[in-house]
């Protein structure tokens, strides 16, 4: 038991690997919000194929986002580092790891914003429509601002999952923070490494878990609450709530085993 | 069939010499509209002139929101033909978004956009769709609230309305476009009773500045008072037309007759 102790928690050894956990943090954030980023912008545009009345637009989106979903992350992974360069493309480590995490978050955001797009109720886009706007307007103006709000729980939630997925990375060199823990462990023989990761790991997602949860009560709380608002998100989850039950916080979520 | 005056006596013309009339808005010709096995409208047949204010009464199911969902192309006809100003709006190639700009509608649900404010409300498509000056868009924006009578309502957003007030706006909303039509379908059957007035007053007020209107409504007292016409409509065709006194007081159809003994 004492063993356990000195090589998982030990002090000294938790301020010798900091600065090494926090250079991987770095890393990891790049890539979490960079995937991010692509995954947000691919997932609405295959969220906007997916529910289009054009079988020609909606089946790749369908194709895409049931590949990405049915296969291991893992798997992906490897195969980008092994086939893209016989393609001739030759990125490096990290953008490498953002193109296939962003290309895989993308499948799970179109469902999230697929689900948040329909949940608003038909009768807005019928009144954007009436009013001469063109589809791609109604949707701009009317139904994604509306989406936003519902969508941000389940989205952050994923961006929480993401955060953890990045790990993965390590198997292919990306100097990420467990990467750096796992360099830091083998070359010293001690654990603590490890523990020192899963409280980095920890310092970035419990914030986010604790806004999620926050904005599902806002957003339960719905037409309750119209009092003027100060700050971004305060306002952005105080509006009057709309008809439609709407699925607040039901999205379809990722399980984190993908 | 039909007791109307002789302009509104159109089954019979062929299309091309109906669509000849210089003040015609609307003009609906044979109109047939299928859901799938189901035939919602079998053959209408509808004239609206400028300034008219056109009653629509019949009951639940016999095709009123279809017909009017028609008119601005929320929903496809089947067949027949439908002619705002003299365009044929099925004809391959119509400019649906230019048609709709035409034509206001308001609904019964008054669908406005939460996430905006009332005047946010009213001046979003005329910024995105007609692309005019801001300053212009407030002004009629501005204009058109107090038609409805809710200047003091322009920074509020929708939840903090009363029904009667949604539904004002709604019909500003719709009004900022200057259409040469508007259409109503049920706009004060969702509304609790208090609240129906400020709203059918609303309109009757858009009636008498000569506002050409489409109004499906079960309020008999609004519809005979501003009515200028009224039909009966009843299983997807229109049975009976005349002026509304006329209609309401001395119906000629035995299904007017009978659907007026259940409603008045
Ligand atoms: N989108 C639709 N799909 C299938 N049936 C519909 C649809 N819209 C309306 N209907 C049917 O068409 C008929 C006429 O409906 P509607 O035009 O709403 O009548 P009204 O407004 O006079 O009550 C009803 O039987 C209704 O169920
Ligand atoms: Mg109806």
């Amino acid at each position: 038991m004492q063993e356990f102790i000195r090589l998982w928690f030990n002090y000294s050894d938790l301020k010798e690997v900091l600065p090494v956990l926090v250079e991987g943090a770095r890393i990891t954030v790049v890539v979490a919000i960079a995937a991010q980023a692509i995954g947000v912008a691919g997932g609405l545009v295959l969220a906007l194929l997916r529910i289009s009345k054009l079988k020609i637009l909606r089946l790749p989106a369908i194709v895409y986002i049931d590949l990405f979903r049915g296969t291991p992350l893992i798997m992906q992974v490897l195969i980008a580092y092994t086939a893209l360069p016989l393609f001739g493309i030759n990125l490096d480590a990290i953008t490498t790891g953002i193109v296939v995490m962003g290309l895989n978050t993308a499948a799970y955001d179109a469902e999230i914003l697929r689900a948040g797009i329909e949940s608003i109720h038909a009768g807005q886009m019928e009144a954007a429509r009436s009013l001469g706007m063109t589809y791609l307007q109604s949707m701009r103006y009317v139904i994604l601002p509306q989406t936003v709000r519902r969508v941000l729980p389940p989205l952050t939630n994923d961006f929480i999952i993401l955060i953890k997925d990045t790990a993965i990375l390590s198997i292919v060199a990306v100097p990420e923070l467990l990467r750096n823990a796992k360099e830091w462990v083998g070359w010293k023989a001690r654990f603590s490494g490890y523990t020192g990761a899963a409280l980095v790991y920890l310092a970035m997602t419990l914030p986010l878990t604790r806004l999620v949860s926050w904005m599902e009560r806002r957003l339960s709380m719905g037409e309750a609450d119209h009092a003027p608002q100060k700050g971004f998100l305060r306002r952005m989850f105080s509006f009057g709530s709309d008809e439609g039950s709407g699925t607040t916080g039901k999205g379809p979520r990722r399980s984190t085993h993908r | 069939m039909t007791r109307a005056p002789d302009r509104h006596n159109s089954e019979e013309v062929p299309i091309d010499e109906l669509s000849t009339g210089r003040e015609s808005i609307v003009r609906i010709v044979d109109l047939h509209k299928q859901f799938h096995q189901l035939q919602v409208l079998k053959g209408i047949n509808l004239e609206v002139e400028r300034g008219d204010v056109m009653v629509v009464i019949g009951p639940s199911g016999s095709g009123k929101s279809t017909m009017l969902r028609c008119i601005n192309r929320l929903e496809e006809s089947t067949s027949g033909h439908i002619f705002i100003e003299g365009d044929d709006i099925m004809a391959p190639g119509a400019n649906v978004n230019a048609l709709r700009q035409k034509v206001g509608i308001v609904f019964q649900s008054f669908n406005l956009f939460p996430h905006l404010t009332v005047l946010g409300n009213v001046m979003l498509a005329p910024l995105k769709v007609q692309r005019r000056p801001k300053g212009q868009v407030e002004e009629t924006a501005r204009r058109n609230l107090e038609r409805v009578g809710l200047s003091d309502k322009v920074d509020v957003y929708p939840a903090q309305l009363s029904g009667g007030q949604q539904q004002r706006v709604a019909i500003a909303r719709a009004l900022a476009m200057e259409p040469d039509i508007m259409l109503f379908d049920e706009v004060t059957s969702a509304l609790d009773p208090e609240l129906v007035k400020e709203v059918l007053d609303a309109m009757k007020e858009l009636a008498q500045e000569g506002m050409t209107m489409l109004v499906v409504t079960h309020e008999m007292g609004f519809a005979k008072e501003v009515g200028t016409w009224a039909v009966f409509m009843d299983e997807g065709v229109i049975v009976e037309r005349a002026e509304p006194g006329e209609l309401f007081d001395n119906p000629k159809n035995e299904r007017t007759k009978s659907f007026l003994s259940k409603v008045l």
